[in-house]
Protein backbone atom coordinates (compact mmCIF):
# COMPACT_ATOMS: atom_id res chain seq x y z
CA UNK A 1 0.00 0.00 0.00
CA UNK A 2 1.29 3.45 -0.85
CA UNK A 3 0.17 7.17 0.25
CA UNK A 4 0.12 9.83 -2.38
CA UNK A 5 -0.70 13.38 -0.91
CA UNK A 6 -1.58 15.98 -3.90
CA UNK A 7 -1.94 19.74 -2.77
CA UNK A 8 -4.19 22.98 -3.81
CA UNK A 9 -5.29 26.01 -2.37
CA UNK A 10 -8.21 27.83 -2.69
CA UNK A 11 -8.87 31.37 -1.43
CA UNK A 12 -12.49 31.82 0.08
CA UNK A 13 -14.69 34.22 2.80
CA UNK A 14 -16.57 32.51 5.32
CA UNK A 15 -18.33 33.90 8.62
CA UNK A 16 -19.92 31.33 11.68
CA UNK A 17 -23.84 31.74 12.89
CA UNK A 18 -25.91 29.59 14.37
CA UNK A 19 -29.70 31.07 13.62
CA UNK A 20 -30.69 28.82 16.79
CA UNK A 21 -28.51 30.74 18.94
CA UNK A 22 -29.07 34.47 19.95
CA UNK A 23 -27.01 37.22 19.32
CA UNK A 24 -24.67 37.07 22.40
CA UNK A 25 -24.72 33.45 22.20
CA UNK A 26 -23.29 33.30 18.96
CA UNK A 27 -20.94 36.41 19.63
CA UNK A 28 -19.79 34.59 22.70
CA UNK A 29 -19.25 31.22 20.98
CA UNK A 30 -17.74 32.27 18.05
CA UNK A 31 -15.97 35.65 18.56
CA UNK A 32 -14.75 37.88 15.64
CA UNK A 33 -16.06 34.76 13.28
CA UNK A 34 -19.76 35.59 13.93
CA UNK A 35 -19.48 38.85 11.36
CA UNK A 36 -22.13 38.66 8.98
CA UNK A 37 -20.09 40.41 6.55
CA UNK A 38 -17.63 37.39 6.50
CA UNK A 39 -13.47 37.45 6.74
CA UNK A 40 -11.43 35.00 4.00
CA UNK A 41 -8.64 32.42 4.86
CA UNK A 42 -6.03 30.96 2.02
CA UNK A 43 -7.20 27.69 2.78
CA UNK A 44 -4.26 24.58 1.59
CA UNK A 45 -6.22 20.98 0.65
CA UNK A 46 -4.02 17.85 0.85
CA UNK A 47 -5.49 15.37 -0.46
CA UNK A 48 -4.13 12.13 0.27
CA UNK A 49 -5.15 8.57 -1.73
CA UNK A 50 -4.04 5.18 -0.61
CA UNK A 51 -3.58 2.15 -2.91
CA UNK A 52 -1.55 -0.85 -4.46
CA UNK A 53 1.04 0.56 -7.01
CA UNK A 54 0.04 -0.35 -10.53
CA UNK A 55 2.80 -3.00 -11.99
CA UNK A 56 2.27 -1.23 -15.96
CA UNK A 57 2.05 2.52 -14.56
CA UNK A 58 4.20 2.44 -11.87
CA UNK A 59 1.32 4.86 -10.14
CA UNK A 60 -0.92 4.39 -7.18
CA UNK A 61 -3.47 6.58 -8.92
CA UNK A 62 -3.07 8.81 -12.31
CA UNK A 63 -2.22 12.80 -10.84
CA UNK A 64 -3.75 13.99 -13.84
CA UNK A 65 -7.11 12.49 -12.95
CA UNK A 66 -6.94 13.17 -9.61
CA UNK A 67 -5.88 16.79 -10.14
CA UNK A 68 -9.26 17.40 -12.37
CA UNK A 69 -11.50 15.98 -9.99
CA UNK A 70 -10.24 17.87 -7.36
CA UNK A 71 -10.12 21.30 -9.59
CA UNK A 72 -13.32 19.93 -11.02
CA UNK A 73 -15.02 18.96 -7.16
CA UNK A 74 -13.85 21.52 -4.77
CA UNK A 75 -11.55 24.66 -6.32
CA UNK A 76 -14.27 25.59 -9.07
CA UNK A 77 -16.72 25.28 -6.33
CA UNK A 78 -15.32 27.00 -3.06
CA UNK A 79 -11.76 29.19 -4.76
CA UNK A 80 -12.78 32.57 -4.49
CA UNK A 81 -16.41 32.38 -2.99
CA UNK A 82 -18.10 33.19 -0.33
CA UNK A 83 -18.50 30.17 1.36
CA UNK A 84 -21.95 30.46 3.75
CA UNK A 85 -23.78 31.94 0.14
CA UNK A 86 -22.32 30.26 -2.58
CA UNK A 87 -21.70 26.21 -1.83
CA UNK A 88 -24.82 24.28 -0.80
CA UNK A 89 -23.41 22.08 2.04
CA UNK A 90 -22.89 25.65 3.67
CA UNK A 91 -26.07 26.58 3.37
CA UNK A 92 -27.75 25.21 6.78
CA UNK A 93 -24.24 24.37 8.17
CA UNK A 94 -21.58 26.40 9.65
CA UNK A 95 -18.35 26.57 7.38
CA UNK A 96 -16.04 25.80 10.22
CA UNK A 97 -12.58 24.24 9.22
CA UNK A 98 -14.32 20.87 10.07
CA UNK A 99 -17.02 20.96 7.95
CA UNK A 100 -15.08 22.16 4.80
CA UNK A 101 -12.85 18.88 5.32
CA UNK A 102 -15.76 16.65 5.95
CA UNK A 103 -17.75 18.26 2.47
CA UNK A 104 -14.64 18.04 -0.04
CA UNK A 105 -14.23 14.51 1.50
CA UNK A 106 -17.93 13.67 0.52
CA UNK A 107 -17.41 15.57 -2.40
CA UNK A 108 -14.29 13.26 -3.71
CA UNK A 109 -15.13 9.99 -1.83
CA UNK A 110 -17.31 9.19 -4.79
CA UNK A 111 -15.29 10.50 -7.51
CA UNK A 112 -11.82 9.02 -6.91
CA UNK A 113 -12.46 5.84 -9.09
CA UNK A 114 -8.43 4.12 -9.26
CA UNK A 115 -7.37 4.79 -5.52
CA UNK A 116 -8.99 4.85 -2.08
CA UNK A 117 -9.29 8.22 -0.07
CA UNK A 118 -7.04 7.71 3.00
CA UNK A 119 -7.30 11.73 4.48
CA UNK A 120 -8.65 14.93 3.62
CA UNK A 121 -6.70 17.78 5.26
CA UNK A 122 -7.04 21.08 5.22
CA UNK A 123 -5.42 24.54 6.74
CA UNK A 124 -7.66 27.02 7.39
CA UNK A 125 -3.74 28.92 8.48
CA UNK A 126 -0.70 27.47 9.02
CA UNK A 127 -1.33 27.07 12.35
CA UNK A 128 -4.07 25.70 12.51
CA UNK A 129 -5.77 22.48 10.00
CA UNK A 130 -8.13 19.66 10.41
CA UNK A 131 -7.85 16.37 9.45
CA UNK A 132 -10.38 13.96 8.12
CA UNK A 133 -10.85 10.19 7.66
CA UNK A 134 -14.37 9.55 6.64
CA UNK A 135 -17.21 8.51 8.32
CA UNK A 136 -16.71 5.30 9.25
CA UNK A 137 -13.29 6.39 11.26
CA UNK B 1 -18.72 12.63 12.55
CA UNK B 2 -15.15 12.65 13.84
CA UNK B 3 -12.49 15.10 13.06
CA UNK B 4 -9.22 15.45 14.01
CA UNK B 5 -7.93 19.32 14.66
CA UNK B 6 -4.37 20.47 14.57
CA UNK B 7 -3.10 23.83 16.23
CA UNK B 8 0.66 25.00 16.59
CA UNK B 9 1.91 27.46 18.97
CA UNK B 10 5.75 28.52 19.45
CA UNK B 11 7.93 29.25 22.65
CA UNK B 12 11.28 30.30 22.56
CA UNK B 13 13.40 28.22 25.80
CA UNK B 14 16.98 27.43 26.95
CA UNK B 15 18.37 24.32 27.86
CA UNK B 16 21.87 22.02 29.00
CA UNK B 17 21.50 18.47 28.42
CA UNK B 18 23.40 16.96 31.23
CA UNK B 19 22.73 13.69 33.04
CA UNK B 20 24.44 13.77 37.09
CA UNK B 21 24.00 9.77 36.39
CA UNK B 22 27.12 9.95 33.50
CA UNK B 23 30.45 11.05 34.18
CA UNK B 24 32.22 14.13 32.70
CA UNK B 25 33.33 12.69 29.73
CA UNK B 26 30.04 10.44 29.19
CA UNK B 27 28.33 13.76 29.33
CA UNK B 28 30.23 15.00 26.71
CA UNK B 29 29.82 12.16 24.39
CA UNK B 30 26.39 11.62 24.68
CA UNK B 31 25.21 15.24 24.46
CA UNK B 32 27.96 16.83 22.57
CA UNK B 33 27.52 20.85 21.86
CA UNK B 34 24.20 20.51 23.66
CA UNK B 35 26.36 19.70 27.06
CA UNK B 36 27.40 23.34 27.53
CA UNK B 37 27.35 23.93 30.62
CA UNK B 38 26.11 27.56 30.21
CA UNK B 39 23.22 25.93 27.96
CA UNK B 40 21.76 27.05 24.54
CA UNK B 41 18.12 27.97 23.17
CA UNK B 42 15.82 27.05 20.65
CA UNK B 43 12.50 28.29 18.98
CA UNK B 44 10.39 25.19 19.87
CA UNK B 45 6.56 24.54 17.66
CA UNK B 46 4.28 22.78 19.62
CA UNK B 47 1.37 20.87 17.24
CA UNK B 48 -1.35 19.94 19.85
CA UNK B 49 -3.89 17.39 17.72
CA UNK B 50 -7.22 16.84 19.28
CA UNK B 51 -10.09 14.56 18.36
CA UNK B 52 -13.94 14.58 18.57
CA UNK B 53 -17.14 14.36 16.75
CA UNK B 54 -17.92 17.61 15.06
CA UNK B 55 -20.74 19.41 16.89
CA UNK B 56 -23.87 20.33 14.61
CA UNK B 57 -24.80 23.05 16.46
CA UNK B 58 -21.24 25.22 16.24
CA UNK B 59 -19.30 22.50 13.70
CA UNK B 60 -16.21 22.09 15.90
CA UNK B 61 -14.62 19.48 17.71
CA UNK B 62 -13.95 21.62 20.31
CA UNK B 63 -13.88 25.71 20.65
CA UNK B 64 -10.66 26.64 19.67
CA UNK B 65 -10.68 29.61 21.75
CA UNK B 66 -10.96 27.11 24.71
CA UNK B 67 -8.10 25.30 23.19
CA UNK B 68 -5.87 28.70 23.06
CA UNK B 69 -6.68 29.72 26.68
CA UNK B 70 -5.62 26.39 27.91
CA UNK B 71 -2.70 26.29 26.26
CA UNK B 72 -1.56 29.78 26.72
CA UNK B 73 -1.99 29.27 30.53
CA UNK B 74 -0.78 25.63 30.79
CA UNK B 75 2.15 25.26 28.66
CA UNK B 76 3.08 28.47 27.00
CA UNK B 77 2.83 30.48 30.28
CA UNK B 78 5.01 27.75 32.01
CA UNK B 79 7.78 27.18 29.09
CA UNK B 80 8.32 30.23 26.80
CA UNK B 81 11.30 32.24 27.58
CA UNK B 82 12.33 29.83 30.50
CA UNK B 83 15.80 28.01 31.20
CA UNK B 84 14.19 24.37 31.42
CA UNK B 85 16.53 22.90 33.81
CA UNK B 86 15.26 25.07 36.18
CA UNK B 87 11.83 23.83 36.48
CA UNK B 88 10.21 21.46 38.92
CA UNK B 89 10.10 19.10 36.08
CA UNK B 90 13.20 18.71 35.07
CA UNK B 91 15.45 18.90 38.64
CA UNK B 92 15.73 14.94 37.96
CA UNK B 93 14.90 14.69 34.43
CA UNK B 94 17.18 15.52 31.39
CA UNK B 95 15.20 18.58 29.48
CA UNK B 96 15.64 16.96 26.34
CA UNK B 97 13.04 17.36 23.34
CA UNK B 98 11.44 13.91 23.75
CA UNK B 99 11.34 14.57 27.35
CA UNK B 100 9.49 18.04 26.91
CA UNK B 101 7.14 16.97 24.85
CA UNK B 102 6.12 13.62 27.00
CA UNK B 103 5.59 16.67 29.62
CA UNK B 104 3.11 18.90 27.47
CA UNK B 105 1.56 15.72 26.65
CA UNK B 106 0.90 14.86 29.95
CA UNK B 107 -0.32 18.61 30.87
CA UNK B 108 -2.67 18.56 28.04
CA UNK B 109 -4.14 15.06 28.87
CA UNK B 110 -4.64 15.85 32.39
CA UNK B 111 -5.87 19.19 32.20
CA UNK B 112 -7.92 19.77 28.83
CA UNK B 113 -11.46 17.97 28.77
CA UNK B 114 -13.48 19.66 25.79
CA UNK B 115 -12.02 17.06 23.39
CA UNK B 116 -9.73 13.96 22.88
CA UNK B 117 -5.77 14.47 22.91
CA UNK B 118 -4.43 12.36 19.94
CA UNK B 119 -0.57 13.60 19.85
CA UNK B 120 1.48 16.09 20.40
CA UNK B 121 3.92 17.39 18.26
CA UNK B 122 7.22 19.35 19.24
CA UNK B 123 9.69 20.78 16.81
CA UNK B 124 13.48 21.49 18.36
CA UNK B 125 14.36 22.86 15.12
CA UNK B 126 12.98 22.66 11.30
CA UNK B 127 15.15 19.53 11.39
CA UNK B 128 14.37 17.82 14.65
CA UNK B 129 10.76 16.91 15.49
CA UNK B 130 9.31 14.45 18.10
CA UNK B 131 5.59 13.09 18.72
CA UNK B 132 4.07 11.09 21.81
CA UNK B 133 0.82 9.83 21.94
CA UNK B 134 0.63 8.65 25.11
CA UNK B 135 1.36 5.11 26.42
CA UNK B 136 1.78 2.15 23.51
CA UNK B 137 0.50 3.57 20.68
CA UNK B 138 1.19 3.87 17.47
CA UNK B 139 1.84 7.29 15.68
CA UNK B 140 0.06 7.49 12.62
Amino acid sequence: MVYLTRKAEFSASHYYHNPDFTPEENLRTFGKCNNPNGHGHNYTLEVTVKGEVDPRSGFVVDLKQLKEVMHREVLDAMDHRFLNKEVPEFLHQIPTTENIAIAIWQRLATKLTQAALHRVRVYETADLFVDFYGEGS
Amino acid sequence: MKAHLSRRYRISASHRLHSDAMSTEENRSTYGKCNNPHGHGHNYTIQITVSGQVDVKTGMVCNLSDLDSFIEREVLARYDYENLNTLQEFADEVPTTENLCVQIYEIVHRGFSHAHLEKVRLEETMMNSFEYTGPAKAVS
